[in-house]
C-alpha cells in the first residue's frame, strides 16, 4: 500500500489572503503545501484590473492584476519551499484530518498537521422572475470573461447592486465599451466607495437607489427587464415600474464566505449578516473551533483583498506558531493585528467590526 | 448626503475642496474630490513636494495645502479612487487648463476636439486636447490636458470622443 502523502501545512485557496498565509508560514520555517483549484495562483486577484485602495503594505495603488506576481515572487525567494498544487480541488475531509483532493479526475489524499482554509466566497443569487434567462449574470462571471477571456457578455447591461463589486464592474464593462444602462441599488445609499460610483456616473451611467428588479423578460434569452421603486420599507412602489431593452442582468447583490469544507470538518458556524451569513467561528488567532483548523480571507467572513492579506498571514504565523515555529510570533502578531485595525477603523470599516463583534465576543475556542 | 444617493458630489462637497480665487490665479493647483473617509493612503506619499498633508488615521479624508502645491499632476495617477484632478485658471485668457486621469481606449490625441462631460456625464462644453500622458510610470493611467473654456474648469472632469468611443 503506498504511503499516505503528508505535510505539516496545507493552505487551501491560492488567493490573496492563503497566498499571503503560505508566504508567512514559510517564512517563520513551516513546510506548507498551498493547493488550488484554478491553474494559477492568485485568486479572484486576476480578475482586478483596478488600483487597490488601503496602503502600501496591502498594494494601495497596485492594480489587483499585479497582486499575484509580487506574491508568487515572495512565494519563491523562500527561504522555504512551498510546494504548490494547481489544478487540484480539496473536495472532501475526513475525521482523521485527511484532506481528499481532485486533480484531473483522479483522487489523491494529504494529510496534514495544521490546515488554513482560504476558500474566499461566493456570489449571491436574488430571486426574481425570469433570473434563470441566459443573459444573467454574476459580477464575478462578467469580469472571468472579460479580464480573464476577452470577451464581452453582451452590449446592454443592468447592472444590479451598488456595492463596490457593482460599481467596479460596470466601470470595466465601459472600459471594455459595454454600454451600462443603469446600476440599481434596493438600499437607499450607494454601498460601494463613492470615489467609485463618481467615475461611472461621469461616465454616464445613472446610479438609481431605492430601485430593484421586478422581473427579467425574453424568449430564448434576456431582452429586457423591468425595474422598480422602492419606498422606505423595501416594498416596490406600484406604478413605478420601467421598462429597460438591454441583454445582459449583472447581480452584484453580495458574497457569502466558501466554507463547506468547514461544514464538513464539523467547524462551528455563526450567522453574522454583517460578514455575509454563516462564518466559522474562529478566535484573534484565525483558528476555528476544531484547533488544527485555521481560517482566513472572505471565508472568515466577507471583506476585501486588503484585510484579507493580512488576515492571511496571521493565519499563517500562528498556525506556524503551532507547529513549533514561533520566532517573533508577539511582535508580528501585534503588526498585523495594527494594519488591520487601522483598515478597519473608519465609518467604511462599520459594519465588518459589528459582525466581528458578534462573532469573536463571547465564544470560547481552544487554543 | 446628496452625494450617497447619486453619485455626484453636490456643490457644498466641492465648496470644502475647491481653492480660493486667489490662489486659482496663481496658477496650476490639484483638486482632490474624495469626500468619504476610505481606507486609503496612497495619495499622501505621491506629491514630490508634501503637499498632501501626512494622514494621522489611513481613513482621514485627504487635504492639500494649495501653497505647497504647484499642480505637477504626479497624484494623478496614483489616487485609486481616480478622484484627483488638477486645474490652472491662468493658462490662457479664455481657457483654462484641466488634468484628468483617463482609462480608456482608443485614448484622444493631441489636437483633438472632445466633449467636455461634467460630474453627471452630461456634455457641457468642448474641450481640445492639449497633451497626452501616458508614460509607463504611470501604470495604466493616463492624464488627458484639456483646454476648455473658463466657465467650465470646475465643470469638466471626462470626456467623450468624437466619433461614437465609448466616454
Amino acid at each position: 500500500m503506498k504511503s499516505l502523502r503528508k505535510t505539516e501545512l496545507a493552505v487551501i485557496g491560492g488567493g490573496p489572503a492563503g497566498l499571503s498565509s503560505a508566504i508567512t508560514a514559510m517564512r517563520q520555517g513551516a513546510e506548507v503545501t498551498l493547493i488550488d483549484r484554478d491553474p494559477v495562483l492568485g485568486g479572484q486577484l486576476i480578475k482586478q484590473t483596478h488600483m487597490f485602495f488601503g496602503s502600501k503594505d496591502q498594494f494601495a495603488s497596485i492594480r489587483g492584476i499585479d497582486i499575484p506576481s509580487e506574491l508568487i515572487k515572495a512565494l519563491e525567494e523562500g527561504p522555504g519551499k512551498v510546494k504548490v498544487e494547481l489544478g487540484t480541488t480539496v473536495i472532501g475531509y475526513y475525521d482523521d484530518g485527511v484532506i481528499l483532493m481532485e486533480k484531473d479526475n483522479r483522487a489523491t489524499t494529504l494529510l496534514p498537521q495544521r490546515i488554513i482554509v482560504a476558500t474566499g466566497a461566493a456570489e449571491k443569487m436574488l430571486p426574481f422572475p425570469g433570473n434563470d434567462l441566459p443573459g444573467v449574470y454574476g459580477a464575478g462571471a462578467v469580469q472571468t470573461l472579460m479580464n480573464v477571456y476577452g470577451i464581452k457578455p453582451g452590449k446592454r447591461v443592468l447592472m444590479v447592486g451598488a456595492g463596490n463589486i457593482g460599481l467596479i464592474v460596470s466601470y470595466q464593462l465601459l472600459q471594455a465599451g459595454v454600454e451600462v444602462v443603469a446600476i440599481i441599488e434596493a438600499a437607499p445609499h450607494i454601498g460601494g466607495y463613492l470615489v467609485h460610483a463618481s467615475k461611472v456616473r461621469r461616465a454616464g451611467v445613472p446610479i438609481y437607489t431605492s430601485c430593484s428588479i421586478k422581473e427579467a423578460f425574453g424568449r430564448e434569452s434576456v431582452e429586457g427587464a423591468v425595474i422598480c421603486r422602492l419606498d422606505e420599507n423595501w416594498q416596490p412602489l406600484p406604478g413605478t415600474e420601467k421598462t429597460l431593452e438591454l441583454d445582459v442582468i449583472c447581480l452584484a447583490v453580495g458574497l457569502s464566505p466558501l466554507t463547506e469544507l468547514l461544514w464538513q470538518a464539523g467547524c462551528k458556524h455563526k450567522y453574522v449578516p454583517e460578514l455575509g451569513g454563516y462564518v466559522p467561528v474562529r478566535n484573534e488567532k484565525m483558528q476555528t473551533s476544531i484547533p488544527y483548523i485555521y481560517v482566513a480571507g472572505d471565508a472568515a467572513g466577507v471583506e476585501e483583498a486588503s484585510s484579507a492579506m493580512i488576515e492571511g498571514k496571521l493565519a499563517g504565523l500562528f498556525a506556524a506558531a503551532s507547529l513549533g515555529y514561533d520566532h517573533d510570533l508577539e511582535s508580528l502578531a501585534a503588526t498585523y493585528r495594527k494594519e488591520l485595525e487601522e483598515l478597519r477603523s473608519g465609518e467604511a470599516g462599520s459594519k465588518i467590526r459589528q459582525g466581528l463583534a458578534k462573532l469573536i465576543g463571547g465564544v470560547s475556542v481552544a487554543s | 448626503m446628496l452625494l450617497a444617493k447619486t453619485g455626484v458630489p453636490a456643490a457644498s462637497d466641492l465648496a470644502k475642496v475647491i481653492p480660493s480665487e486667489e490662489r486659482l490665479k496663481k496658477g496650476a493647483v490639484a483638486i482632490i474630490e474624495c469626500f468619504q473617509s476610505i481606507p486609503c493612503n496612497p495619495c499622501q506619499f505621491a506629491c514630490p513636494r508634501g503637499a498632501i498633508k501626512e494622514f494621522a488615521d489611513i481613513n482621514d479624508i485627504p487635504k492639500i495645502d494649495f501653497d505647497l502645491c504647484d499642480g505637477c499632476g504626479t497624484c494623478i495617477s496614483k489616487c485609486p479612487g481616480l478622484a484627483i484632478f488638477v486645474v490652472d485658471a491662468t493658462y490662457g485668457a479664455e481657457e483654462a487648463l484641466v488634468k484628468i486621469p483617463y482609462e480608456f481606449l482608443p485614448l484622444p490625441a493631441k489636437g483633438d476636439r472632445v466633449a467636455g462631460l461634467n460630474r453627471e456625464g452630461k456634455e457641457v462644453c468642448e474641450a481640445e486636447v492639449v497633451r497626452v500622458q501616458s508614460a509607463k510610470g504611470l501604470d495604466k493611467t493616463p492624464i488627458i490636458w484639456l483646454s476648455v473654456p473658463k466657465d467650465y474648469m470646475m465643470e469638466v472632469r471626462h470626456i467623450r470622443l468624437k466619433g461614437g468611443a465609448v466616454s
